[in-house]
């Protein structure tokens, strides 16, 4: 990339921020509001999931991540009234031990591909059935609220991270979200990045070059289930309200998985274009059918999985990006033939 | 010189099959070595226990003087002893310059500067006359450039002790003299010990020091290439595939050494 395209991406990326740090100040409905805060939460989350998803671990386990985070949080409030500002720190860090735990094994004995899908895939099953067997504590498949303190007298409460405005939850998860893009460019830049692309592609000749192929994996893992918990979290405490279906199971790890395809997860932006699709899919398919066809977006969900896989494999920014760079390589020197 | 490497009556099951009966042998420090045999003599079990991929049943191996029977390919990587596979396996998502320089930085154990990492790669890309052009790809290499990125690779992790696997399956009679010179320039260029596993006899013998022979997994002969190549067992062993050719080229290792030396004069 030469100075002045570096340059331009610079200014494009300061618009596009400006833009966004504007947003609430355009006067639009808290109903709008509400998607571009779930879009960007939501981004989130998918980004953590592409931190591993990207490398070929494709974990279907997520939703177990997500739940304990939102869970976790939220039951320690209810129930020992402790501040998320703890509570949160706390069910990310048991987020961390569980991807320990489940990865572990899984990479010790080289558990991957359609293997480590299913063990994932049982580990957020089980995460959500122990939330609804544990309904005296979690309130079962009701779902449970996080014990309010703020009204539209005290509107703001940091100590149980409580915000009754959805502008300031916008900025906060603005926040969050950039965090989140921060962390996927340190991951993207480091040596770590090509210890994993060497894993993912010929494991044992990775090993033979010195690389700890466990101890990288479990890194990622570790990463990826921590920004989860943190989304699941932070999801609890804006909704007000989480349930089994909504943080935990199998759909909402198929739709993590779905948003990342859809989007793109070797770019940077793609797990958050993935969420503009998903989002915007979901709201549009609930207004043009209303509740006549519950489980319509689910099934667009899996017929789109389908194509996506099928004609476009990096996804929408991913594709946009190949084509850009195609169309900026034409006009310059053929590329370099390498020698015998 | 020192003694780079110690290998004492190692043996690997499977089962209750014997790929390895208690084989013993010694490497010197800048060495070398060939290790030959037909399909299935062993060698290439040999060859990973040593590299770690496989845990020995009993016996040892020492590397000058540590035992590191039954480590893993990444400490016995860590430990300065590279390997090469048979059949290449590229990083073909990352390009050319990409896969070496990860080879450098991790097999230095991390401890390494990235830009040391870089500069250790195109070292080795310069040695084994492939590209450092950062942007040239994999998908482009024919089967002599993907042996080329095996080696670089191995080199990149700055190796004391280099296992070349079967390095000239898959090439033409002018590649395996080019590869052939390679493994000779790498070891006289950077006093590099080397074990070349090998079962095409011919080329071999022309520049290894020493020969150990493996059949059934036993020792059947060790010596210098000229001696092993009369010997009647591997004479046997080779029977019928290439044990004329074998002397062919040691012949011609002969001449072509007084060649080389007046050349050099």
């Amino acid at each position: 990339m030469d100075a002045s395209t570096s340059r331009n991406l610079t200014i494009l990326k300061g618009a596009g921020l400006a833009a966004i740090l504007a947003f609430p100040l355009l006067g639009f409905s808290d109903y709008v509001l509400h998607i571009a805060i779930s879009i960007l939460l939501w981004g989130f989350v998918y980004t953590g999931w592409s931190v591993m998803g990207r490398f070929g671990l494709v974990s279907l386990g997520h939703g177990a991540f997500l739940g304990i985070g939102a869970y976790g949080t939220t039951m320690l409030w209810n129930l020992a009234g402790l501040t998320p500002w703890i509570g949160i720190p706390l069910s990310v860090l048991a987020s961390a031990i569980l991807g320990l735990l489940i990865g572990l094994p899984c990479f010790r004995f080289r558990i991957t591909g359609h293997y480590f899908a299913l063990v994932t895939l049982a580990l957020t099953e089980v995460a959500r059935l122990l939330i609804v067997a544990l309904r005296d504590t979690t309130g079962g498949s009701l779902g449970v609220t996080p014990v309010g303190v703020v009204s539209p007298e005290d509107p703001v409460s940091l100590y149980a991270l409580q915000f009754a405005s959805k502008t300031v939850w916008f900025y906060i998860i603005v926040g969050v979200w950039l965090v989140g893009l921060l962390i996927w460019r340190a991951v993207d830049r480091s040596m770590m990045r090509y210890a994993m692309e060497a894993i993912s592609q010929e494991e044992d000749a990775a090993a033979s070059l010195g690389v700890h192929v466990t101890r990288t994996k479990l890194t990622v893992t570790v990463i990826s289930a921590a920004m989860t918990a943190f989304g699941g979290a932070v999801y609890g405490q804006y909704q007000q309200y989480i349930n089994p279906e909504t943080v935990s199971g199998i759909a909402i790890s198929l739709q993590i998985v779905f948003a990342v395809i859809a989007g793109g997860m070797f770019v940077q932006l793609g797990p958050t274009v993935g969420a503009v699709i998903t989002l915007l899919l979901g709201e549009g398919l609930r207004l043009g059918f209303g509740h006549e066809f519950h489980g319509l977006d689910v099934t667009v969900y899996g017929l789109m999985l389908v194509l996506f896989i099928i004609y476009m494999p990096r996804g929408v920014l991913g594709k946009a990006v190949e084509v850009m760079a195609a169309r900026g390589s034409r006009p310059g020197t053929p590329s370099p033939q390498p020698g015998e | 010189m020192g003694t780079m490497l110690e290998v004492r009556d190692l043996t690997k099951r499977f089962g209750g099959f014997t790929a390895v009966d208690r084989i013993g042998f010694d490497l010197a420090e800048g060495e070398i070595l060939g290790l030959i045999g037909p399909n299935g003599s062993g060698k290439s079990t040999t060859f990973n226990l040593i590299a770690g991929a496989l845990p020995p049943s009993a016996g040892s191996i020492k590397l000058e003087g540590r035992e590191i029977g039954g480590l893993s390919p990444t400490e016995v990587c860590h430990l300065g002893i590279a390997r090469t596979y048979q059949i290449p396996r590229p990083f073909r998502k990352l390009t050319i310059l990409e896969n070496v320089a990860l080879a450098a930085y991790f097999g230095a154990n991390r401890l390494i500067s990235r830009s040391e990492a870089w500069k250790r790669a195109e070292d080795a890309l310069t040695l084994t006359q492939l590209p450092t052009d950062p942007s040239v790809r994999v998908d482009g290499l024919g089967a002599a450039g993907l042996k080329k990125l095996e080696l670089a690779r191995a080199l990149a992790t700055q190796p004391r002790l280099l296992l070349a696997d079967e390095s000239l399956g898959g090439l033409d009679e002018q590649e395996m003299d080019q590869a052939a010179d390679m493994l000779s320039d790498i070891r006289r260029e950077r006093g590099i010990t080397i074990i070349w596993v090998e079962h095409i006899m011919g080329v071999l013998m022309r520049v290894v020091d020493r020969c150990v022979v493996l059949d059934h997994g036993e020792i059947i002969a060790t010596g210098l290439p000229q001696e092993v190549a009369h010997d009647p067992k591997v004479v046997e062993v080779y029977l019928g595939t290439d044990a004329e050719s074998v002397q062919t080229q040691v012949a011609g290792r002969s001449a072509g050494e007084a060649a080389g030396g007046a050349a050099a004069c």
